[in-house]
């Protein structure tokens, strides 16, 4: 085991550091955000590449979960079809708060190239999304950049607060 | 986008002229060209009224009458090797005579053979369902109801396959516009939050070239984003994002262009 020499003459005597509630809660949360496994169609797989070695999500914390009860975002990627559309909105209230939702691709966007009968022309109309990716489908980068905005906006939050729920409506 | 225009007649019409093009016939052959064919139609023709029969891009393809369908296909299977459903489906032509076209797509593997049974129903008719001899026109004939409202009789559970049970109307007529009626463009409001809410959420914007720079509430103005609802007046300052505030993040190094190196070897 390795042998740890704290220097307790350094800083003032005191192995201690200052901060406050907001900055130590949203450190915590923006480094840990778990992710809901909800790959819809083709933009699931570079998401899923996203997640594996090549990309590491791990090394952002953001690990992805099978239940949405386990999950602070909500990575929409993929065709959301009108079918679906109430899964959507019951996974999401199933989240616990605080949680994000990232609609990633065209499709979740806007409907995309799907201008037809079947598919909701966009993810916003059933749930609130906090992040837009553009691209058909988004490359990992553009997810793990997005990733990084949305921790940048977790910090930007007053988290001692009792956070207000998103709601559509 | 194109500007919407009826389809109901869409099909009563002529919408070209000789004039420019005349799509090609496929050419047709006797069946008596065909020894494997002939021997077949005539063991059909001696249980069943066949009204006409061609041979087509190398598959036999009988019009019969629409209630010989089940005969006629356990025939097929059980006598002559068709021991396959490959596809069935029906062909809208409710605007040329009020009517359903329906085919069987019947594949022999020991002949090396295709053969489609076709034949008519009228609007409303339902047809004899098929499942009790091939399994796989169980999905089919539930699609066939799901996208052109043609019910099989016998068919252990004929429900939608494709769209939710509560949808209304079938997608696959004609007159049944690409991007939904009334009904569709309203489902996924009116089922998770009410027709109420239809006022709040607003209609799909379907126009997929609309731009508009003065809309704050969706997401279109990449690199000059201002927070939702804003009352956009002129030109907004170009709006920088950053992935990091400017005094940096605790214990989070920022990536430096400067400090990196740039690897050329792909082999690396």
């Amino acid at each position: 085991m390795a042998q740890h020499k704290v220097n307790y003459t350094q800083d003032g005597g005191l192995p201690v550091a200052l901060t406050s509630i907001d900055k130590i809660v949203n450190w915590g949360r923006s480094n840990s955000i778990w992710a809901l496994t909800y790959g819809l169609a083709c933009c699931g797989i570079e998401m899923m590449a996203s997640g594996a070695s090549r990309y590491d999500f791990d090394r952002f914390g953001t690990i992805f979960r099978a239940s949405p009860r386990q999950a602070d975002v909500m990575i929409v990627a993929g065709t959301l079809t009108k079918k679906h559309a109430e899964f959507i909105k019951r996974l999401y209230d199933q989240m616990t708060e605080p949680k994000w939702v990232i609609s990633m691709g065209s499709c979740a966007n806007t409907g995309g190239m799907f201008n037809t009968y079947a598919t909701v022309q966009g993810v916003d109309r059933i749930i609130p999304v906090d992040l837009y990716l553009p691209g058909c489908a988004p490359r990992p980068e553009t997810l793990q950049y997005g990733v990084m905005l949305l921790q940048k906006k977790i910090r930007a939050n007053e988290a001692s607060r009792a956070q207000k729920a998103k709601r559509l409506m | 986008m194109r500007a919407y225009t009826p389809k109901d007649d869409v099909q009563a019409k002529a919408y070209y002229t000789d004039r420019f093009y005349v799509s090609p016939q496929v050419p047709k052959q006797k069946p008596e060209s065909d020894e494997v064919f002939n021997a077949d139609l005539e063991a059909i023709k001696a249980k069943f009224e066949v009204t006409d029969a061609y041979i087509q891009v190398e598959q036999l393809v009988i019009y019969i009458n629409a209630n010989d369908i089940y005969g006629v296909l356990e025939l097929m299977r059980d006598e002559l090797e068709y021991t396959q459903l490959s596809e069935m489906s029906a062909i809208d032509w409710l605007a040329k005579g009020n009517k359903f076209e329906i085919f069987y797509q019947m594949l022999s593997m020991n002949k090396r053979k295709r053969i489609r049974v076709k034949y008519f129903i009228e609007n409303g008719q339902a047809v004899d369902s098929v499942e009790k001899l091939f399994r796989s026109a169980d999905w089919s004939e539930r699609e066939m109801f799901d996208m052109f409202g043609i019910e099989a009789n016998g068919h252990p559970f004929m429900k939608r396959i494709l769209m939710p049970y509560d949808w209304q109307g079938f997608p696959l007529l004609k007159t049944y516009p690409l991007q939904g009626d009334e009904f569709a463009a309203w489902y996924e409001v009116d089922k998770i939050y009410g027709k109420e809410a239809r006022d709040i959420i607003g209609p799909e914007l379907r126009d997929t070239a609309k731009v508009d720079r003065y809309d704050s509430e969706r997401f279109a103005r990449l690199g000059h984003e201002v927070p939702k609802g804003t009352k956009i007046t002129g030109n907004e300052p170009k709006n920088e994002q950053n992935y990091q505030e400017d005094d940096g993040v605790f214990m989070i190094k920022k990536f430096d262009k400067k400090d990196s190196v740039v690897i050329d070897d792909p082999q690396r």
